[in-house]
């Protein structure tokens, strides 16, 4: 903590948010102070209210229930997505016949966007958490397999040979040098790959309508803040999910920091 | 052929025989692409790797020296010709022949002491003590010894080649084959790398295959010099270097080591001169490169 506090890039940027807050808040209340308001930026609700408006909200069983909804589900499609993935990556990428046959069909679903399978895949799964976690899983699985190909193919020949001529059989070479090679990878494309799972959940949030108030998730929740009319909430649930977007993609850097002590020296 | 087990079991001093080996190159041929675009690399080569010998290959850069290592270490195999070590045909890779890569070629996520240890714990051929012990005598060879437990990345360039060097040499290899190993290191480091890599070599004179594009280098080091010829490759000339060892870098002044390496570079020049000619279009250029001839 005493490192924190003695660290200039903290107090930097402890700075920028909060003259940013500032600003804005300035500028939400120019009407107040001058009489007239600012375009756009005078439309928005000023961060003092957005703050009254959160701690409304932060007893409700129903906000927390939203962040609940949405944590389960961004982990349930991007866990999926990796369990699914990664191993599909590496088949791809070290075996020829595999490539041939998968890789194709593969090029042509993957440029299809995410929210394009909602309205299909509501109608193909029997449930409306089914389908979400399904739109879900698609946003990171794509991403990953081709980081995962384009990983595992970057490998140093070198290494391999290295291996190869010391005696290592296929398996080493693969548990040995091709999945710690790829790790680097694999690890960019899950942090690339939460945040397309949290970009696809609160739209197919906002798509499926959710049903009740907390199980809807904090796509709802914006959607429903709309609906009322209440722009403040509208905020609260935007700030909300940059907060838990930050938390995901912090914990996997953390994680990625753990299985790779060789690149946490620079 | 003696196991490698036996071999690895042993001291270095004591295997000496083993360390003898002979690898014959016999009208070997190698080219890359498909048919309507074949490029021959390397054109009914015959040479000799000679017992307890240090040669050294030099050649233009692109010449095929790295094709011609491959070969021999068998990551790939002849189009034409064999190659025989002590004997045996080469038909792939294995660790009685290990390479000491260009740059670096240590793997990054294994520590200094895992690299080293990859080898002969992958084989079983030596375990538990007995393997820490041979690594941590061999990394103290290198002076490597306080920074075994730091990844690659955290050591020098001349760390790596030196930690690169111990990895090879705890397999027990017959012959050593070292692809340009000091290229990319600054010039005190490369010095002081080939003084202690002739350290090594002296100490018991192991089979060793040197790939150089410095001429300097390879008077320095080499029992013989291997000329090779550019793209088609085959030999050019070999020169027996005939300076006296222990060697010492001052020797690279002397009248013979200069006489050497006129004769070597006056080869190799009109070897750079045909891909000049095959490449170059300005006359200009050809003009200024043929005056150096003499």
């Amino acid at each position: 903590m005493a490192k924190v506090l003695g660290n200039s890039e903290f107090w930097r940027g402890l700075f920028a948010l909060i003259m940013f807050v500032l600003l804005w808040e300035i500028g939400s209340r120019w009407k107040e102070m001058f009489g007239y308001s600012l375009p756009y930026v005078g439309l928005l609700p000023a961060p003092s209210e957005v703050a009254v408006a959160w701690t409304k909200v932060l007893p409700k069983w129903g906000y927390w229930e939203s962040w609940y909804m949405s944590f389960k589900r961004v982990l349930a499609g991007f866990l999926a997505a990796m369990l699914i993935g990664i191993p599909f990556g590496l088949m791809l990428a070290v075996n020829k016949y595999f490539r041939d046959i998968f890789f194709p069909p593969f090029e042509v679903l993957r440029p299809i966007p995410p929210l394009a399978w909602v309205p299909a895949s509501l109608i193909f799964w029997p449930t409306n958490e089914m389908s979400i976690a399904f739109v879900t899983f698609l946003g990171a699985f794509f991403t990953i397999v081709i980081n995962v190909i384009g990983g595992a193919r970057s490998i140093d020949v070198r290494y391999l040979r290295a291996a190869q001529s010391m005696g290592a059989s296929q398996w080493d070479l693969f548990s040995k040098i091709i999945l710690p090679g790829t790790l680097p990878s694999i690890f960019t494309g899950a942090a690339v790959g939460m945040g397309i799972t949290w970009e696809v959940v609160l739209a197919a949030e906002m798509i499926s309508g959710g049903g009740t108030q907390g199980s809807g998730g904090l796509g709802f929740f914006i959607w429903n803040s709309y609906m009322g009319g209440s722009l403040p909430q509208i905020v609260v649930g935007m700030i909300s999910i940059g907060i838990a977007g930050y938390l995901s993609s912090s914990l996997i850097r953390i994680i990625g920091a753990r299985f790779m002590p060789w690149r946490r020296l620079f | 052929m003696q196991k490698a087990v036996e071999m690895s079991r042993s001291e270095g001093h004591a295997a000496g025989a083993d360390l003898q080996s002979r690898v014959l190159l016999e009208g070997v041929s190698k080219s890359y692409g498909e048919e309507w675009e074949r490029q021959d690399v390397i054109v009914d080569l015959t040479a000799e790797i000679t017992p307890g010998e240090l040669t050294v290959i030099v050649g233009p850069s692109g010449c095929g020296k790295t094709t011609l290592v491959n070969l021999i270490a068998g990551f790939e195999t002849p189009d034409k010709g064999r190659i025989l070590l002590n004997g045996e045909p080469v038909t792939g890779p294995g660790h009685d022949r290990m390479v000491v890569f260009q740059e670096t070629a240590l793997i990054p996520w294994q520590t200094t002491y895992e690299n080293v240890v990859f080898g002969p714990k992958l084989r079983g051929d030596l375990s538990g003590k007995e393997l820490q012990d041979e690594a941590e005598r061999l990394l103290n060879k290198v002076g490597l010894r306080e920074f075994m437990h730091k990844y690659p990345l955290q050591l020098s360039g001349g760390m790596q080649r030196r930690a690169e060097l111990a990895r090879a040499l705890i397999n027990q290899p017959k012959l050593m084959i070292m692809d340009e190993p000091f290229r990319g290191l600054d010039a005190m480091s490369r010095g002081l790398m080939q003084e202690f890599f002739l350290r090594l070599f002296e100490e018991n004179r192991r089979t060793n295959l040197f790939v150089t594009s410095e001429i300097d280098e390879a008077i320095f080091l080499a029992d013989r010099l291997i000329l090779l010829a550019n793209r088609p490759s085959f030999v050019r000339k070999v020169i027996d270097v005939k300076l006296p060892r222990p060697r010492h870098y001052s020797m690279l002044s002397s009248p013979e080591a200069y006489a050497y390496k006129r004769e070597a570079m006056a080869i190799l020049h009109e070897e750079a001169m045909k891909n000049f000619k095959s490449t170059a279009t300005s006359k200009d250029f050809i003009d200024a490169y043929s005056k150096r001839a003499d």
